[in-house]
């Protein structure tokens, strides 16, 4: 378990876990086309990982977000979608418009305007 | 960074062990497994393996730019300290400016603004930070609510089949197999999502052209 080792050694060991693609980078670089099928199995791994990350935090959150019930977050990320794609696939306008519809809707929650 | 600042207290974080996960990981995505998975509890091994996975793409990125970046360096062990540098942000930045530069320049450019964007980042750490538990609570949830959406929307602008398959699947399998492992689902969810979408996307391109 991580309580045992404490944030420190952790926190070191993820940072010698990142630092190890960078240096394998510098031996490979210029030997190795970056566009290649190792690179791109690496990166479709990765990405599949982080979907499942997010599409966890979303669904099943561990921390602060579970305060919320699932319709808010649901609701949040569809409209941060929806804003993304009318605007012509930009990030922020999205990202700005899902964090403030989840903070309307917390606060709405916490002031007793929505129940539950 | 500001939502991870935000995300790193709300799972435990110190002040000082968030500004070093910010400026030592040097990696969003790593950095918000760590935050999740160390607030989860789960097996060291499992956490570590997850940071390390959701900062993979730092190899692709690394072999694509440092070839540019290192050009008429003599001391090729510089290319160890450089590589240590590379994010999202300054990559980008350094393979649009660097090309137009001389060698040292390059060097000079891209170490000035990594330096630059890694300031940029503790400060939104610190900012994250402190706002949690200072702020009212629905302003809290919404700044750790920014990880996933801004990663969501970042993925949602992938164009390349195999990556877009390996996102589908794997926001799919990913609850899915945190309810069957909280330790090991997420790294499930990464090999078995992620080959797969591997190997569709190989077989689609096979066909694709000439059908």
């Amino acid at each position: 378990m991580t309580g045992t080792l404490g944030i420190w050694p952790l926190l070191l060991l993820a940072i010698a876990a990142t630092y190890v693609w960078r240096a394998l980078g510098v031996l490979l670089s210029a030997r190795m086309n970056p566009e290649g099928a190792v690179f791109q199995c690496v990166t479709c791994v990765s990405y599949a990982m982080l979907a499942g990350l997010i599409a966890r935090m979303t669904v099943l959150p561990l921390g602060g977000l579970a305060e919320a019930p699932l319709a808010d977050r649901l609701i949040a990320m569809g409209l941060a979608f929806a804003v993304f794609f009318a605007r012509r696939r930009k990030v922020l306008p999205g990202v700005a418009t899902g964090v403030a519809a989840f903070i309307l809707l917390a606060a709405a929650r916490q002031a007793g305007l929505l129940g539950g | 960074m500001t939502g991870f600042g935000s995300l790193a207290r709300e799972s435990g974080f110190s002040l000082a062990a968030a500004l070093g996960a910010t400026a030592g990981i040097w990696g969003l995505p790593g950095q918000i497994a760590l935050a999740e998975l160390y607030a989860s509890g789960s097996e060291t091994l499992a956490v570590v393996m997850a940071v390390s996975l959701a900062n993979a793409r730092f190899l692709p990125m690394a072999v694509a730019f440092l070839p540019m970046m290192g050009a008429g360096l003599r001391r090729r062990a510089w290319l160890f300290a450089l590589a240590q540098l590379i994010s999202v942000n300054t990559w980008a930045a350094g393979l649009r400016v660097g090309p137009a530069l001389a060698g040292p320049d390059r060097r000079r450019y891209f170490v000035s603004f990594a330096a630059v964007c890694i300031g940029a980042a503790l400060l939104g750490t610190a900012a994250g930070f402190f706002a949690t538990g200072t702020l009212p609570r629905p302003v809290t949830l919404g700044l750790i609510f920014l990880n996933p959406v801004f990663f969501a929307l970042i993925f949602a602008d992938t164009r390349i089949p195999a990556t877009a398959l390996a996102l589908m699947i794997g926001a799919v399998t990913g609850p899915l197999l945190h309810l069957v492992s909280p330790d090991w689902g997420l790294l499930a969810t990464g090999l078995l999502a992620g080959s797969a979408a591997f190997w569709l996307g190989r077989k689609l391109k096979r066909k694709g052209p000439d059908s």
